[in-house]
């Protein structure tokens, strides 16, 4: 009996080891998958926004998709379209989103959103020459226009220097009395006067739009760049500033005069950006993407879940290292901790607050929680009701915290919001409980423990190679529950127990 | 060095606790007996039915409104203990040593009447003192009136005697005494003193106190080198008797010793500590794998016992 269990036990571990391993092996060499997590690189999450109000009859919309240049590369990309017939054209080159419906009563938003990072910097490449078209001007205006490109001429040695300068003009305190009457004019645009006065001296020009890309913008709005053609190369200049070349953070969305977006029966249309920024590693994700269409059996990996989903699953999947910290500590080394899983929900939190704010802001929570629950002892309250009384303490610190932290300044403490309330409330009850009836010591010590496994869990939690071999390879699961079974059959000795029977170990001192 | 290997320990016989667990308790107590030992009036009740020495049971209060009719209950009774019946490491226990009409003295000599005593008794049915603030019952019972020879050894508390018992087998004894630093508990991790006790003589053998030998107790000064049990063949008898009302491979029988009755079982632990190797200076694990090497035929008390001294006995150097 004794050995058929113990047969049984180290059979079935060593073949989910197995499981895990060989699918692991097997994702590796038959199909590729890196092992390794690689760099990591910021991809930014662009969610544009096309808001109307319609004026009655049928309603078409339609928007220029982004043609990446210059090394950006469009990961993924979402449309929604609830009520409208979609769809997504392609034109001369140009691909167009196009929304269509019959008749609409009121203000609507429309959603495109996607996933763009730069894999690499390089320049615009060629364009075809747009034909110059002079602008027609009023007598005044062409003298003005005539005396500032001979100017500008005089100054400059060529197409480029003279659109630099001509670009200096709009962001200098002071403009030339010909620029400042051009510029001044309120029927046309800063930028409409730039390209005319290129028209005018004979240099080919084009906008390129696109948008700034700034973590945690909301409402960004498309920005326009010029380019010129010097009869060789394209040079490209960003009028805000007057500085050639391409700016790092400029997502190009399109090149050329044509219109961006196009809404039929609709007034008061807008076009607004949402800009997130995460950092991923890049090599990683663009392989399971691409893996994913192409191999039906990974159509069922976590790949294949929604973004939101996968996202939760990247948390999940990491409980069980934190579990198993927590396995070993207590059966290999003896370490008491307050609760299970108390150590796991705490590291997982410090993975949201970082660890030396999550430390601060639990000890305080525990600490002034432990000292109202003392006060609740003498009140001799029912279990149920008490922590209930502990859970809203526990809320009303939160909110305190969260507070008064803002108010001076020390945002890193509004992140408290992410410890778990209810694990909290039970940690506090445990350890008044433990304090009453085994004393300060005993809470010292499990609350110690419990705070070590925490931060041994966290720490390897937040390990880029762990998160990344969990979520890419969660059979690796199978082996972890292999390992955990074998270790709920360990007889030996803990750590602390070499110390706790010190004076055993030698009888003859 | 302060540290032991684990080949020195395993040379000596040590049990762990994950052994303990796995090994021991996991393989040879069913967990549907659990229940008789963790609540004191069902394992009163059983060690009733088996004709066992244990403090006599004046009455049970277990809902509050029986909590009215406690001075009936009461009437005449000199001294008595009031104690929740899983109620956890001797959390809730008041004893009454003397009664002056409706003045009731507690142990510490403090005076209480009969609306402390009802108090005491519906924080006992909340679930004050249980383990996760379980509902519990009240159990009112004799008092013990322990030896007093064994008051020299103890302070402020009854000092009580721990038996572990295998398959039938009593292993190993030791005795815990109450101190000043354990607040009057027999608690060996709040600081009373384990004494291990020879098991076939009853003889002290070590004493310790947070794991470290000491010679004397910390407040009463008595040596424990000159301490030897009285009764002790009936204490083994006792506690040995106890694997044929549990059922259970591996648990501790505590002990107290009555003026007048002689050994009375107190309680009964499924998952005794292991501080009695240390108390002992003895693995326990040797002497398990000593039984566990035996035919597993049945046999009476007295034949266990007997075994039981032939293969642990201590020889003092």
């Amino acid at each position: 009996m004794k050995i058929s269990s113990r047969l049984q036990i180290g059979l079935v571990a060593g073949i989910l080891i197995a499981i895990g391993l060989g699918l692991t092996l097997y994702k590796k060499i038959e199909l590729g998958f890196p092992l390794l997590p690689g760099q990591r690189q910021a991809v930014w999450t662009l969610e544009s926004k096309v808001s109307f109000k319609p004026i009655g009859g049928p309603i078409e919309i339609s928007l220029a998709l982004p043609d990446p240049q210059a090394g950006w590369v469009v990961l993924d990309d979402h449309f929604a379209s609830s009520g409208f017939n979609f769809s997504v054209q392609e034109l001369q080159g140009d691909r167009r989103a196009r929304w269509t419906r019959q008749s609409l009563e009121r203000t609507t938003t429309l959603h495109y959103k996607l996933e763009v990072y730069r894999s690499d910097i390089y320049d615009l490449g060629g364009s075809a020459v747009p034909d110059i078209v002079l602008p027609e001007l009023t007598q005044d205006r062409l003298a003005a226009m005539e005396g500032m490109v001979a100017l500008l001429r005089e100054q400059s040695s060529g197409s480029e220097s003279f659109t630099a300068l001509l670009l200096q003009q709009l962001v200098r305190e002071q403009m030339d009395q010909d620029a400042a009457f051009l510029f001044g004019s309120r029927e046309e645009s800063k930028l409409a006067v730039v390209m005319d006065v290129l028209a005018f001296a004979g240099i080919p020009s084009q906008t390129v739009k696109g948008i700034f890309l700034e973590d945690g913008r909301r409402r960004q709005k498309m920005d326009t760049l010029i380019e010129i053609y010097d009869g060789d190369r394209w040079h490209l200049f960003d009028p805000g500033n007057a500085q050639p070349g391409l700016p790092e953070n400029f997502f190009v969305w399109q090149r050329g005069a044509k219109s961006v977006l196009d809404v039929v029966g609709g007034e008061s249309s807008q076009l607004e950006f949402a800009i997130v920024k995460n950092t991923l590693p890049i090599k990683t994700v663009l392989f399971m993407e691409q893996q994913v269409k192409e191999r039906l059996l990974l159509d069922f990996s976590i790949y294949s879940l929604p973004v939101e989903q996968q996202g939760v699953f990247k948390g999940l999947l990491l409980i069980p290292v934190g579990a198993l910290v927590v396995v070993l500590l207590r059966i290999l080394v003896g370490i008491r901790t307050s609760g299970t899983f108390m150590p796991i929900l705490i590291a997982l939190a410090f993975i949201q607050t970082t660890l030396l704010t999550g430390l601060v802001i639990f000890l305080m929570v525990v600490g002034v929680g432990l000292w109202i629950r003392f006060y609740l002892t003498y009140l001799n309250l029912l279990l149920v009701a008490r922590i209930t009384a502990v859970v809203i303490v526990v809320i009303l610190l939160m909110a305190a915290l969260s507070i008064i932290s803002y108010k001076l300044g020390f945002d890193q403490l509004l992140t408290v919001t992410f410890l778990p309330t209810i694990i909290l409330a039970w940690t506090i009850e445990r350890m008044s409980i433990l304090w009453e009836e085994e004393g300060g010591h005993e809470v010292l010590i499990q609350g110690g423990g419990s705070l070590f496994a925490a931060i041994l869990a966290y720490l390897l939690m937040s390990v880029d190679l762990v998160e990344h071999l969990t979520f890419n390879f969660p059979e690796l699961m199978i082996s972890l529950l292999g390992v955990v079974l074998l270790l709920g059959k360990y007889t030996g000795y803990r750590l602390v127990e070499l110390y706790r029977f010190r004076d055993l170990g030698r009888p003859d001192e | 060095m302060k540290w032991v290997t684990p080949g020195q320990l395993r040379k000596q016989g040590v049990l762990g606790m994950n052994s303990r667990n796995i090994d021991y308790i996991g393989r040879n107590n069913d967990r549907s007996r659990y229940p008789l030992v963790d609540n004191k009036l069902k394992t009163k009740k059983a060690a009733v039915q088996h004709g066992m020495s244990v403090p006599a049971l004046i009455g049970v209060v277990r809902i509050q409104h029986e909590i009215q009719a406690l001075e009936k209950l009461l009437e005449g009774i000199e001294k008595f203990v009031i104690k929740p019946a899983q109620g956890s490491g001797g959390k809730g226990i008041l004893v009454i040593t003397e009664r002056r009409g409706d003045t009731f003295i507690k142990s510490t000599g403090a005076a209480l009447d009969y609306r402390d005593i009802k108090r005491h008794t519906s924080n006992i049915l909340s679930g004050l003192y249980s383990l996760g603030g379980r509902p519990d019952v009240a159990m009112i019972e004799d008092m013990i009136d322990f030896d007093p020879m064994l008051g020299n050894y103890s302070h402020e508390g009854v000092p009580d005697i721990r038996v572990i018992i295998y398959r039938g087998f009593p292993m190993m004894a030791m005795m815990r005494c109450s101190t000043h630093a354990s607040d009057g508990k027999a608690n060996l991790h709040q600081g009373a003193v384990g004494v291990g006790i020879d098991i076939v003589t009853g003889h002290s053998l070590y004493a310790i106190q947070h794991n470290r030998k000491v010679e004397k107790h910390p407040d009463t000064g008595f040596r424990f080198d000159k301490l030897e049990l009285p009764h002790w063949d009936e204490v083994l008898r006792l506690a040995s008797g106890c694997f044929e009302m549990t059922e259970l491979g591996y648990f501790g029988a505590d002990i107290v010793l009555d003026r007048t009755k002689g050994p009375v079982m107190l309680e009964l632990n499924a998952r005794p500590g292991l501080a009695i190797q240390i108390a002992n200076q003895v693995g326990l694990k040797k002497r398990l794998q000593l039984v566990d090497e035996m035919r597993p035929i049945e046999r009476k008390v007295e034949e266990r016992i007997r075994l039981a001294k032939q293969m642990f006995g201590v020889v003092l150097v």
